[in-house]
């Protein structure tokens, strides 16, 4: 049997019986990753070996009798904007190129002490910046679906890793969608949590007030098992919430009868792909079946989230990356005076996504055009969280798409910031109201998944997962693993 | 047009970006049309709106002043592109 295959509560059992070691899971997931990787590309650091011996401490525990928890033994991988203290942290910036973090994220930390197998570092669009990986500094990653098409980003590499069998579970980061769009784009489940739900300690800031950290799984007990062993107040991180960490599987099995979803019209926008459209709404028509109750609401603020974002995101992006300046760490150029040096190991540093989102930034927190700007950006941002207040007077959980269309080709994009920045404009809005917000696979157009997004309150994450659940039970998207065609 | 040529290059400057003139032509032609999007949020009337400061009702968060362990200078200094006796080295600031 292909143990990579398998889900990581299936590991688990098997694991548990001890039918299989930790390491022979570990040599399948790798020797997966052997197989197609060269294709798909996922991973810009691989890490067998490490991979390998945590894999051998977690048997030699088992045989001891001693205790594990659920992700013990498990293969994952991590967003490379991850800090791994002693392996190289990228985040897919040539000026991050040879970056060794002298310390673990706080995610990195909590992994170890719950015995996971971290078996490599994926790549993403340059500091978490796009939506489709094509911004990486390095490569393409590519849709195990489709070839010819992009994983979504900017969690592209965590995404397809999970999807191709190079990985059971993993790790992204979302800003305005990237953990949701490449989980919709590869088939698998992948959940924002609740801004400050997980610790952002050692996660490489793009825009603080909307970074998030949260798993990828192939099914909905994988993503409450890892959401759970990354959650928790840090008091390193002060915007981390201080609240109980719940069970997440505990209410999985609860049904949707009686619940109130919220259907939000302002999300069906013009120019959906037709199947995206009547995958969605024939999924709500499912959960209404299954006794979910069905309530029309109105977010109007939701057409002016994508320009809110681009303002906040970048502004506090242009903050946040002032750092590399060839000094402390990171590409340095050359220069005779300390000015040129920061221009030229910036503009050499830098990918050009990059450098438009730190002029963006930068200009609209100048001098003149800040109260136009940056300042308008954060009333609205209030305006359209007031939305999401207002929503959740009336309904338990909302379900809109991910994006308008599947996974688009390599390279149609790219030469059009614009056309791109429209990619996220379903995912945007519960960034900005830090909302929780869950991608769920509901269907298929030609061969390319398609994705369900069902958002709730400040931490329902339990919630969320329950009505995921109870969807992806009466169907078989979660049974299949994608089937690359160079390789199987 | 948003913004122009001389706009663009003042901002490079700022966030302390070496562009070419090429680069400078692309940037201002795409921020611009970055801008004509952004214009949309004039359409809200927002003079009796806060500006939003966090999304959960948190505060600011204190702790005691206690000393921690910290990054040993080793471990800070593992990572500069050019160091000397403990240092950071740097081109020449003061003439």
């Amino acid at each position: 049997m292909d143990l990579f295959r398998l889900k990581a509560h299936e590991l688990q059992q098997k694991l548990f019986r001890r039918e299989v070691s930790a390491v022979e899971i570990t040599q399948s997931v790798l020797a997966r990753a052997d197989k197609v990787d060269s294709t798909i590309q996922s991973f810009i650091t691989r890490t067998p070996e490490a991979a390998l011996a945590q894999a051998k401490r977690v048997d030699e525990k088992l045989a001891r009798g001693e205790a594990v928890s659920p992700l013990a033994g498990i293969p994952g991988a991590l967003k490379d904007n991850m800090c791994t203290k002693g392996v190289k942290t990228t985040c897919a910036s040539k000026i991050l190129a040879n970056f060794v973090p002298p310390y673990d994220a706080t995610i990195t930390e909590k992994l170890a002490a719950a015995d996971a197998v971290i078996v490599g570092k994926a790549n993403l669009d340059e500091f978490a910046m796009g939506s489709s990986t094509e911004n990486s500094g390095f490569f393409v990653t590519r849709n195990p679906w489709d070839t010819d098409r992009v994983p979504g980003g900017s969690s592209g590499g965590s995404g397809a890793a999970v999807a191709a069998g190079e990985a059971i579970w993993s790790l992204g980061s979302d800003t305005g969608g990237s953990i949701r769009l490449p989980a919709a784009y590869c088939g698998v489940v992948g959940l924002k949590p609740t801004y400050g739900r997980v610790s952002r300690y050692g996660l490489v800031a793009y825009a603080s007030s909307l970074d998030q950290i949260g798993p990828f799984a192939r099914d909905v007990r994988d993503c409450a098992l890892v959401l759970g062993a990354i959650s928790g107040h840090d008091r390193r991180d002060s915007t981390s919430i201080n609240a109980p960490v719940p069970d997440y599987t505990a209410k999985l099995e609860s049904g949707v009868k009686g619940l109130k979803i919220g259907l939000p019209r302002e999300y069906f926008v013009a120019g959906m792909q037709p199947e995206v459209e009547a995958a969605i709404r024939r999924s709500i028509d499912e959960l209404v079946a299954m006794g979910a109750e069905l309530v029309e609401v109105s977010m109007p603020h939701t057409q002016y989230a994508l320009a809110t974002y681009y303002l906040i995101a970048t502004a506090e992006a242009s903050s946040n990356l002032g750092r590399y300046d060839g000094v402390g760490f990171g590409h340095r150029g050359e220069g005779s005076d300390i000015v040129s040096m920061y221009k030229r190991s910036r503009a050499e540093g830098f990918g050009p996504e990059v450098q438009r989102r730190i002029m963006l930034g930068t200009y609209a927190l100048s001098s003149g055009y800040y109260d136009a700007y940056y300042l308008k950006a954060l009333k609205v941002r209030t305006l359209i969280k007031q939305d999401f207040d207002r929503a959740f007077g009336q309904v338990d959980v909302l379900i809109a798409p991910i994006a308008p269309t599947t996974a688009f080709k390599i390279g149609e994009k790219v030469e059009d910031p614009l056309a791109m920045y429209l990619v996220d404009v379903c995912t945007i809005p519960s960034n900005l109201a830090g909302v929780p917000a869950l991608s769920l696979p509901c269907g298929f157009a030609d061969g390319l998944p398609i994705g369900m997004q069902i958002i709730g309150p400040h931490l329902s994450e339990a919630t969320l997962l329950q009505v995921a659940y109870t969807f992806e039970q009466a169907h078989d998207y979660h049974k299949q693993l994608a089937a690359i065609r160079e390789v199987d | 047009m948003k913004l122009n040529r001389k706009d663009v290059e003042h901002v490079a400057l700022l966030s302390r970006l070496e562009l070419s003139e090429t680069e400078l032509d692309k940037y201002t032609g795409q921020l611009d049309a970055i801008l004509e999007y952004i214009d949309v949020l004039n359409q809200v009337d927002t003079s009796a709106v806060e500006p939003m400061a966090h999304v959960l009702d948190i505060r600011n968060v204190m702790r005691a002043d206690e000393v921690q362990p910290s990054l040993p200078r080793e471990a800070a200094l593992q990572n500069a592109p050019d160091a000397e006796d403990g240092f950071f080295k740097v081109p020449k600031i003061v003439e």
